[in-house]
């Protein structure tokens, strides 16, 4: 996997750095503007709920060949307190942190594929995938 | 990133320049409301065509700031929201509740005027 990006994320300042992070890859890959917009929001909230709940964690990112088609796979990895209910999490509204609770549900709508792995005690895992729409 | 804010009259501008970090969109809300109630200001226009993510945080300080500068008696217009920006917002469930938006500096001014104007009549 030599196209892996990894960003550290211990502070609110690698949100900004792992979304352009993701953004500049995105870029290479042909995103149209709106998808660089989608792909970057949505790392933003990932990101930042590691900063918000697991305080470290850190941001993969990888480019996806498969069958013609070209993407990005975003991974955000912690080893926090994990999430006691992912279908609650996943809620719109729904937070422990006193916000809007749009972060997960809503990176999940920005993206094209969306998989949480989360366990009490040992961390969380959200994986995101996004392919470039070929017009014509 | 520090934000300038240029006093025009009664009114604040702020231009954001790059993207912003959360710390640094906390400090503009803060300078913001406080320079309000400095310059009694009527107005404020936040101008925010640079930025390329507008993410639930945000959302959430840009609301917040308006209704703090409303509870000083001022009104907030957000100016240049761009249109993937705008995208992203709705598919995120992004609302800017209770905040004027505009299209540009100029048509933020023109609200502005109108709005403000039109509560002098009311006094
Ligand atoms: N990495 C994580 N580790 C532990 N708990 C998490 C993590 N990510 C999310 N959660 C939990 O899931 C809830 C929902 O997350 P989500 O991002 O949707 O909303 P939020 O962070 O509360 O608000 P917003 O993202 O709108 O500011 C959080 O309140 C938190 O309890
Ligand atoms: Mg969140």
């Amino acid at each position: 996997m030599a196209d892996e990006v990894c960003i550290p994320v211990s502070s609110e300042i690698d949100i900004v750095t792992a979304r352009q992070k993701g953004r500049e890859m995105a870029s290479r890959l042909g995103f149209s503007n709106t998808d660089l917009v989608l792909i970057a929001t949505a790392i933003s909230e990932v990101v930042r709920n590691i900063v918000e709940y697991a305080k470290k964690g850190e941001l993969c990112l990888n480019i996806l060949q498969e069958g013609g088609k070209s993407g990005i796979v975003v991974i955000a990895r912690d080893k926090g307190p994990g999430i006691p209910n992912i279908k609650l999490a996943m809620q719109d509204g729904y937070t422990t942190g006193h916000s809007l609770g749009l972060g997960l549900p809503g990176a999940k709508r920005l993206m094209d594929e969306f998989e949480i792995i989360s366990e009490v005690g040992k961390g969380t895992t959200v994986t995101m995938k996004k392919w470039v729409q070929n017009n014509g | 990133m520090l934000v300038p804010i240029l006093k025009q009259g009664d009114y604040l501008i702020a231009s954001i320049q790059s993207e912003l970090s959360d710390a640094d969109l906390l400090k503009l809300r803060d300078d913001l409301v406080r320079r309000v109630s400095e310059f009694r200001s009527h107005g404020v226009i936040v101008d925010v065509t640079v930025l390329d993510v507008m993410d639930s945080f945000a959302t959430r300080t840009l609301r917040s700031m308006a209704h703090m500068i409303m509870l000083r008696g001022a009104e907030t217009v957000i100016v240049g929201i761009q249109p993937e920006v705008a995208f992203s917002m709705v598919q995120l469930g992004l609302k800017l509740e209770g905040v004027n938006t505009a299209l540009d500096l100029e048509e933020g001014l023109a609200l502005l005027n109108e709005k403000i104007k039109g509560d002098s009549r009311r006094g």
